[in-house]
């Protein structure tokens, strides 16, 4: 360890406004260390200066949330004693320098943001956007990201059971890597992330300390340029370390000398000390010759926002030391006292004797900065939403358009991409990647959790409060059409400098939409994350909010049979719940077929969509469905065809429609909100038109399942509009993706 | 009958073995740590799956240093019954109890899916409950499932009829479209000669429960059961 050089300060991101802020509340001057561990804690990473007035909007609390924000992972009771822990994160920056380890350590990040609630981590899942794959460069990312998933969640034995790929030119230079994990836990053996008890060890786990991952947190506050090639900034994954430490966590959890326990993430050992010590009104004290490290010469300011990955941050009870070394000891981990709980709130760091920092804690969290940030709505806003439908020829053929739909990445089939990823290790996967909806049985009770993404960042391009609550209602449309209760969400909102008004305009707006959405359909927002600075060489994504959503199956029929998209078997009805308006703005047709993303995107009604989602988790409760399927993204006809593609037995559909009173490619393809397409058999087709009508929800038949393609005609036209086999569709769909590798034996 | 399941450092299939064995099939089980040098009184042996050490240096070449690996050896060459899965598979054929070797994938990637299978021998002690040449379904989840043997052991192997498992189509055929990782003549498990220690890539213990849409894992683990009760009986 070095003395810290008194001319250079590297590890300064802090504004003028800000140091002298520092000076205020220090009443001095802050040393090298001390700016670095401000600069780190106060970075908008880890301090969310710039959204957290924004987020306090969220709805929280409900009846069943045991921890909501501000702990590592929401907590959620989920019945019989058991609780449910899941938060959504992003890994964004770093998935763009160093594409693997990014994305791999993104895995580890969440999986250790789990399990030191106590939970063992279940499932994972995975929101990725990537610019279009025609760029070498994004079928590199692409490529890269998904193996550094694979390789992280593989080896460490968490199935990744779903997710979402959406591809557009907005994320060329400006990848979004967003994981989300869900543990379960007993109720009992929830812990968090508080210290507590004057004079109870601080305790280091894991890894040793290196240089990797040093300036991570300031490094995502800022933009990229064209010569970022900063890779020290990512930090380098290691599951094998991490496969260790969940065990270790949970014995150590299990055996109650814990206090409190907190992964050292972003800024590494400085936000996990004093994030405990705010949480317990407390101080922390460490020395930092006590640290585990791999590396000679290291500074203090590198020890402190160091972010090696695979180590824990942890207050154990005093007298207890031995037993918390032994289980760490067995799993071959370094262990080490570095410190213990004072009652003075500062955290203070010391090279044995020698003071090196001593700062308030409040000051590094409650007194950081925070920015009311000026909000301008964008001067393209107007141009954007001015779609002449007009000017949009009819396309000639359907079927050649469904097939190109299918065909384009966005549509096509993932399995490229999640038969990498080890989707049925635990033995709990009931409902596999690839349908939008992913489910997990719990073994020993009567219990599933279904669990889905979703975001549509066209929608918020051209309309941001709607894409935030389309968000949420597609999320949970998604798990009613397993049968699922949403408990309730986590979210990523990805957007790009804060420092633009535009910006905070579509965060703002963004934010309102999740809200109301949330207030409506009752479901809280328990964890989330906000990844800003998504911009590179001033070119800023579109704002891209990701829904994390977690729905609740008790019913073991819905978990031995479960509700899937695809058909079941011929002869069956095919009833559309919902209606079917001409909103073709923002929609995947447009974009895909006539290469325009404008118009107002769908609408949303709340009440309405919460009676469709209603009324399809009552009919799937009461055994009447044979399957379900959201109606959205693609509309209709794609819908359809993912019914036929889905379909194990290679079910096809026959169906008619009256003729529309608008377009037909409006009502083929428009993408029309609340709307789940259902079968029944023919004997209970009067008990749901019943329940509908009861409902007053407007519905259609429109046709039935069988032969094996799909044919949709117009009522009273001798031919068919669309009418292709499931092996042409297959063949469109299946390739999308995949031909794009050369590698793929597996092409199926 | 008594089921013990290894424990590596890495090891991430230990629990899904543990549900079938134990609570699936009621049968008692015990996890024994890979620090030990002895093993408890039991019937037979699981090497589960996962990434025993990180798959550092080579899939399964640490952990066979381990020190319970001269328990495990021994008990194999006593008759024990030995079932190695997926990584388990890999450290067998590292500690010599199996002949072969695991490759990468052709792919170069890991690769998760269900696969069709034949039982191309229903007469050892893993696969009675099996038809003859019976067409099954087993899911598969690993990186080096590319088996390799030189041509004279393969001679071998086919001439005692050791290969108890191949990838085939949907005619029941090894084919070079159903064969997922490269492996020569298609081969997804082997035993050795003597018919105690068997190892495969697919994961049986992930097709034994109803619910996860695949049950015909579960009569590899009953074919044991059966196997030990007329032994016992003999």
């Amino acid at each position: 360890m070095s003395e810290p050089e008194q001319e250079a300060i590297p590890y300064h991101t802090l504004t003028g406004e800000e140091y002298e802020k520092t000076k205020t509340l220090l009443g001095r001057s802050p040393n090298a260390t001390e700016l670095a561990i401000f600069s780190a804690m106060w970075s908008e990473h880890c301090s969310y200066k710039s959204s957290r007035p924004y987020l306090k909007r969220f709805p929280t609390e409900g009846e069943h949330v045991i921890h909501g924000p501000g702990e590592n992972a929401g907590v959620v009771d989920i019945g019989d004693g058991w609780v449910a822990v899941f938060k959504i994160e992003s890994h964004n920056h770093p998935s763009y320098i160093e594409p693997f380890q990014g994305a791999a350590t993104g895995v580890g990040g969440i999986l250790r943001d789990v399990f030191t609630m106590g939970a063992r981590p279940v499932a994972l899942l995975n929101s990725l956007r990537f610019g279009p794959l025609e760029i070498p460069k994004n079928r590199y990312l692409l490529e890269q990201v998904v193996a550094g998933i694979a390789g992280y969640g593989n080896c460490i034995g968490v199935p990744t059971v779903g997710g979402e790929i959406v591809f557009n030119e907005t994320y060329s230079k400006n990848p979004l890597v967003n994981v989300f994990c869900l543990g379960i836990a007993k109720k009992e053996e929830i812990v968090t992330a508080t210290a507590s008890g004057v004079g109870n060890p601080v305790i280091y786990v894991g890894s040793k300390t290196g240089r990797d991952g040093v300036h991570g947190a300031t490094m995502a506050s800022a933009e990229l340029d064209e010569s970022t090639q900063d890779r020290h900034t990512v930090q380098v994954g290691d599951p094998f370390t991490e496969k260790r430490l969940v065990e270790a966590c949970l014995e150590l959890i299990h055996s109650g000398c814990l206090v409190g326990i907190q992964d050292m993430g972003a800024a590494g050992l400085t936000s996990s000390a004093t994030e405990m010590a705010d949480r317990g009104n407390c101080g922390i004290e460490i020395d930092l010759a006590k640290v585990p490290l791999r590396e000679e010469k290291i500074t203090y300011e590198e020890i402190m926002i160091s972010e090696s990955q695979e180590r824990m941050l942890l207050v154990a009870e005093k007298g207890r030391e031995a037993e918390v070394a032994a289980i760490f000891n067995k799993w071959d981990l370094d262990v080490a006292q570095i410190g213990w709980v004072t009652d003075d709130k500062y955290f203070r760091v010391k090279d044995g004797d020698q003071v090196v920092a001593e700062i308030p804690v409040n000051a590094l969290t409650a007194e950081a900065p925070v920015y009311d940030r000026p909000v301008k709505e964008p001067a393209f806003q107007d141009m954007l939403l001015g779609l002449n439908i007009d000017g949009i020829s009819t396309p000639k053929s359907f079927s050649k358009t469904l097939l190109t739909i299918l065909g384009s990445p966005n549509f096509s089939s993932k399995a490229w991409v999640y038969q990498q990823y080890d989707h049925m290790i635990q033995t709990n996967t009931v409902i596999p990647p690839g349908s939008g909806v992913a489910m997990i049985r719990l073994k020993g009770t009567e219990k599933a959790l279904a669990m889905t993404t979703d975001g549509n960042s066209v929608y918020s391009l051209l309309n941001p409060y709607f894409g935030g609550a389309i968000a949420v209602a597609e999320a949970s449309r998604n798990l009613a059409c397993v049968g699922a209760k949403p408990i309730g969400l986590t979210n990523c909102l990805n957007f790009g400098n804060p420092e633009r008004p535009e910006t905070m305009w579509a965060f703002g707006l963004t934010v309102e939409g999740i809200r109301d959405a949330c207030t409506n359909f009752e479901i809280p927002v328990v964890s989330g994350n906000v990844s800003l600075y998504n911009e590179t060489l001033g070119l800023g994504i579109y704002p891209t909010p990701v829904i994390g959503m977690v729905g609740l199956v008790d019913l073991m029929d819905l978990i031995k049979n479960p509700l899937t998209p695809g058909f079941k078997r011929p002869g069956e009805k095919i009833v559309l719940i919902g209606d079917t308006r001409e909103e073709l703005g923002g929609s995947a047709y447009l974009k895909i077929i006539h290469s325009q993303e404008r118009g107002y995107p769908p609408n949303l009604d709340f009440k309405k969509e919460i009676g469709v989602q209603a009324l399809v988790r009552e009919a799937a409760h009461a055994g009447l469905l044979s399957s379900a399927h959201d109606c959205s993204e693609g509309g209709l006809a794609v819908t359809l065809a993912e019914c036929c593609l889905l379909s194990e037995k290679h079910v096809g559909a026959k169906v008619e429609i009256a003729p529309p009173s608008f377009r037909m490619d409006g009502y083929l393809f428009g993408e029309s909100q609340s709307r789940i397409i259902v079968t029944v058999k023919e004997s209970h087709l009067s008990a749901l038109k019943n329940r509908i009508e009861k409902q007053g929800l407007p519905y259609s038949i429109l046709g039935d399942t069988g032969g094996s393609g799909l044919e949709i005609s117009v009522q009273n036209k001798t031919h068919p509009i669309i009418h292709l086999s499931i092996d042409e569709m297959h063949a469109s769909q299946s390739k999308g993706i995949s031909h794009y590798f050369t590698d793929s034996t597996d092409k199926e | 009958m008594r089921f013990g399941i290894i424990v590596f450092p890495g090891s991430n299939c230990d629990h899904d073995c543990q549900y079938v064995t134990e609570t699936l099939l009621g049968e008692p089980t015990h996890f024994i740590w890979h620090q030990e040098t002895t093993l408890p009184e039991i019937d037979a042996l699981i090497v589960p799956g996962g990434f025993s050490y990180g798959d550092y240096l080579r899939a399964g070449a640490i952990a066979r240093f381990s020190p319970i690996m001269d328990a495990v050896i021994d008990f194999a060459q006593k008759g024990g019954y030995v079932l190695g899965i997926c990584n388990g598979f890999q450290i067998l054929t590292e500690a010599g109890l199996l002949s072969g070797a695991l490759l990468q994938n052709r792919s170069t990637k890991f690769i998760c899916k269900w696969t069709a299978l034949r039982v191309e021998s229903n007469q050892t002690d893993f696969t009675r409950a099996y038809q003859a040449k019976q067409r099954i379904s087993l899911p598969i989840a690993h990186a080096d499932g590319n088996y390799f043997i030189d041509r004279e052991h393969l001679a071998e192997l086919e001439t005692n009829n050791q290969i108890v498992f191949r990838y085939v189509d949907d005619s029941g055929e090894p084919s070079e479209k159903s064969n997922p990782n490269g492996s020569v003549n298609n081969i997804a498990g082997i035993c050795n000669e003597a018919g105690n220690v068997l190892g495969m890539m697919p994961h049986p213990e992930r097709a034994a429960d109803p619910v996860l849409g695949g049950i015909d894992g579960i009569k590899l683990f009953q074919s044991l059961q059966i196997s030990w009760k007329q032994h016992v009986r003999a």
